[in-house]
């Protein structure tokens, strides 16, 4: 479904990313570890077109397109998604006008009708609900006021009512309560199946317990320095990354 | 014949025009005005007040005044479309500035509440508005003064103490010159009494290709206990140019929600004035303009605290594209009188081009020792980091704009107490980014 081959990308002029490659295949779950600023977030960002980050060489097929050619918008409606590290907070934006013109656009572009105003209420309502959210944050601006695990929590919604083919999850589980944890995860276990595939970004395996991936990748300074099965992520959580940076250092 | 010959030439014409009308109480004033018009000279960038906005392009034209020319004539379903809808209102129309009794449709008012033009009112029932006309607002500069000599008509409310108007009054400012450029010089007039509360909103259209010139005056008397809701709504042509001087007295207890909405049009100029004559009183100003191409809006306001445990808050904020130049200047006097003052004041705008600029300007005068005030300035430009998340989301560029800029207004908007109203000025906005965004990218 995504295959990205020698990814290469600059962040105010520094190159943060030293070529990636990875293969993603639909149904399949991926997780992406590694220590503090060694590109995870880069990742998502250059993959869903963020334009603060430069891509200086390699290439990215999502379904046979080239993903890198295309705009934000039109990466989110071929199906792309990501749940952002830190969510963004929009004053004057209502969670329901936010969620609706997206939902409308993304319909719009696959030739199908836009949903009325009930049908969207019902949807949004039943997703909510899937998600623990009070009602009340429909009509709440978009992330205003909403506590550190209430934004990730939305964000599982956008997901939900969106339906990417391909989701980012960007340390979705930081920030949360255990309880809330298991709900996210429901959330996302739920929606998963064959035809979808995602990339888990995050620090604890506590979460890869709830989502379980196929794949560990381990990340350090810009390329893919490990990578391996479930087993890896309790071998990091037991050992950290120090036993693998010195494996790399030998390797160099 | 320069401009300021022309208009003083052209008072004869008008004169001769007026018929039973030169017999009335305003035609005093307007001789007294002509006057203080011949000893005044147009405002320009030397003058403090007037200073970012040049006004010599308005001075190059000589504007017909409308009671001089041939009337132009409209019919309902033709101002139809200018008309904010889908809640009971009375509708008074004015073309050019002169009152049209058969587009104007008021009914069932109370007792003794007055609403019209004031042609007929000043012939009709001049003790009414006597006593406030003229009284209210003095004459700062040479466009009030011409305002004043050419004070023909314009809207009259007068609501005596003690009463509520449940519906709100329309008044719909059609301007729009055919043959000839053309003046229009609105002279308004808003008396609410003790008690007493009244909505208006004020809904300023143009339709012309050829220049006109909008130059209204408004004065308001709020007294005790009352409450007046002001919407102006300013929708104009390219070629418009537009000025109004609004000046409040306000009475103890009472309360100005004066909104301030301007779409633009060549030059815009408001002074927009209150003064807190009394204790406990509050006056909100909220603006928004929304200004694109070579547009110019100046926005000068004024709160002017004499008396103690008062409070105002004022909230402008600018959206500028292409070349537009904003000004805006908030003056708070804190007389030596009104100690608990509570006075707040903020501007903040976001230039959507490189070349669209702002100059805006606190100024706060304070002489009671007793007070809090506080003013704030920001000058930005919509956030990238915002525009990807609504990007990311499918939502295309230009739209996740428009969002992020209606997100910006939505605090000025969101206050508006008429929900259709509120809608529609949303819709405005809307319509008007997605005409803008058209040459932009
Ligand atoms: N917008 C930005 N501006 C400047 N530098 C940036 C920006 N985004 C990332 N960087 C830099 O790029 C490097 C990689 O950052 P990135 O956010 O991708 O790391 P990460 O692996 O997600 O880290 P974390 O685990 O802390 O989230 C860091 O050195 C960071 O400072
Ligand atoms: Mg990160």
């Amino acid at each position: 479904m995504l295959s990205i081959k020698n990814l290469q990308a600059n962040v105010d002029g520094k190159e943060i990313l030293k070529g990636i490659n990875l293969e993603v295949k639909a149904g399949e779950i991926h997780a992406i570890m590694g220590p503090n600023g060694s590109g995870k977030s880069t990742l998502a960002n250059v993959l869903t077109g963020n334009k603060s980050y430069e891509v200086t060489g390699g290439e990215v097929f999502f379904e046979s397109k080239n993903l890198l050619e295309m705009d934000p918008e039109t990466r989110a409606r071929e199906g792309m998604f990501l749940a952002f590290q830190y969510p963004i907070e929009i004053p004057g934006v209502s969670n329901a006008t936010f969620l609706k013109t997206a939902l409308n656009e993304v319909r719009k572009y696959h030739g199908e009708e836009e949903l009325t105003p009930k049908e969207f209420l019902t949807m949004l309502k039943e997703k909510a609900k899937v998600l623990g959210m009070d009602e009340t944050m429909i009509s709440r601006y978009v992330n205003v006021g909403f506590s550190g695990g209430e934004k990730k929590r939305n964000e599982i919604l956008q997901m939900l009512m969106l339906k990417p083919k391909f989701v980012l999850l960007d340390e979705t589980d930081s920030g949360l309560d255990i309880d809330a944890l298991k709900i996210v995860s429901s959330g996302v276990n739920i929606y998963k199946n064959p035809n979808t595939a995602f990339l888990v970004v995050t620090h604890y395996q506590r979460l890869l317990n709830y989502i379980v991936p196929d794949f560990v990748h381990v990340l350090y300074k810009g390329r893919i320095i490990k990578s391996g099965t479930k087993e890896l992520a309790l071998e990091l959580e037991e050992r950290g990354y120090d036993w693998l940076i010195a494996e790399q250092a030998e390797v160099v | 014949m320069n401009s300021k010959e022309f208009y003083i030439e052209s008072f004869k014409t008008y004169e001769s025009k007026l018929n039973g009308d030169s017999k009335s109480f305003l035609h005093q004033l307007r001789k007294d005005a002509l006057k203080q018009f011949r000893e005044t000279n147009f405002p320009t960038l030397r003058n403090e007040e007037w200073k970012y906005t040049d006004i010599s392009s308005i001075v190059k034209l000589n504007f017909t005044p409308a009671i001089n020319s041939t009337p132009e004539r409209f019919t309902k379903e033709q101002i139809n479309k200018f008309l904010f809808k889908d809640f009971d209102c009375h509708l008074l129309v004015f073309v050019n500035g002169i009152y049209s009794e058969e587009l104007s449709l008021i009914n069932n008012l109370q007792n003794g509440v007055v609403v019209g033009s004031l042609k007929k009112l000043a012939k009709e029932n001049p003790s009414v508005i006597d006593s406030y006309i003229g009284k209210l607002s003095k004459i700062d500069n040479a466009f009030n003064a011409l305002n004043t000599a050419y004070a023909v008509d314009g809207l009259v409310i007068v609501v005596p103490d003690g009463k509520i108007l449940e519906k709100p009054i329309q008044v719909l400012y059609l301007n729009s010159s055919s043959d000839e450029t053309m003046l229009a010089s609105p002279r308004n007039l808003i008396v609410v009494g003790k008690n007493s509360q009244a909505s208006v909103i004020a809904n300023y259209r143009g339709i012309s290709e050829k220049a006109y010139l909008n130059n209204s005056v408004t004065e308001i008397f709020i007294d005790e206990d009352a409450i007046i809701n002001l919407y102006k709504i300013q929708n104009e042509s390219d070629e418009a140019y537009h000025i109004e001087k609004v000046q409040a007295t306000q009475k103890k207890n009472s309360v100005l929600n004066h909104y301030n909405i301007t779409f633009g049009g060549a030059i815009v100029r408001n002074d927009i004035n209150s003064v807190l004559d009394g204790e406990n009183i509050e006056t909100h100003y909220y603006g928004l303009y929304m200004i694109n191409g070579k547009q110019h809006v100046d926005n000068h306001t004024f709160v002017d605290h004499a008396k103690p445990n008062c409070m105002s808050n004022e909230l402008y904020k600018g959206i500028l594209d292409d070349n537009a130049r904003g000004v805006f200047n908030g003056k708070i006097i804190v007389r030596q009188d009104a100690q608990k003052t509570n006075a707040y004041q903020q501007n903040k705008t976001i230039l959507l081009s490189k070349t669209a600029t702002i100059d805006t300007k606190p100024q706060l005068e304070i002489f009671a020792d007793d007070v809090k005030c506080s003013h704030g300035a920001t000058v930005g430009h919509l956030d990238d980091v915002s525009e990807f998340y609504i990007r990311s989301r499918g939502v295309p560029q230009e739209l996740a704009k428009s969002m992020l800029i209606r997100a910006f207004a939505n605090d000025v908007i969101e206050t508006i107490k008429i929900e259709p109203l509120k809608e529609q000025i949303n819709h405005m906005i809307f319509e008007h980014l997605h005409k803008v965004e058209v040459g932009n990218e």
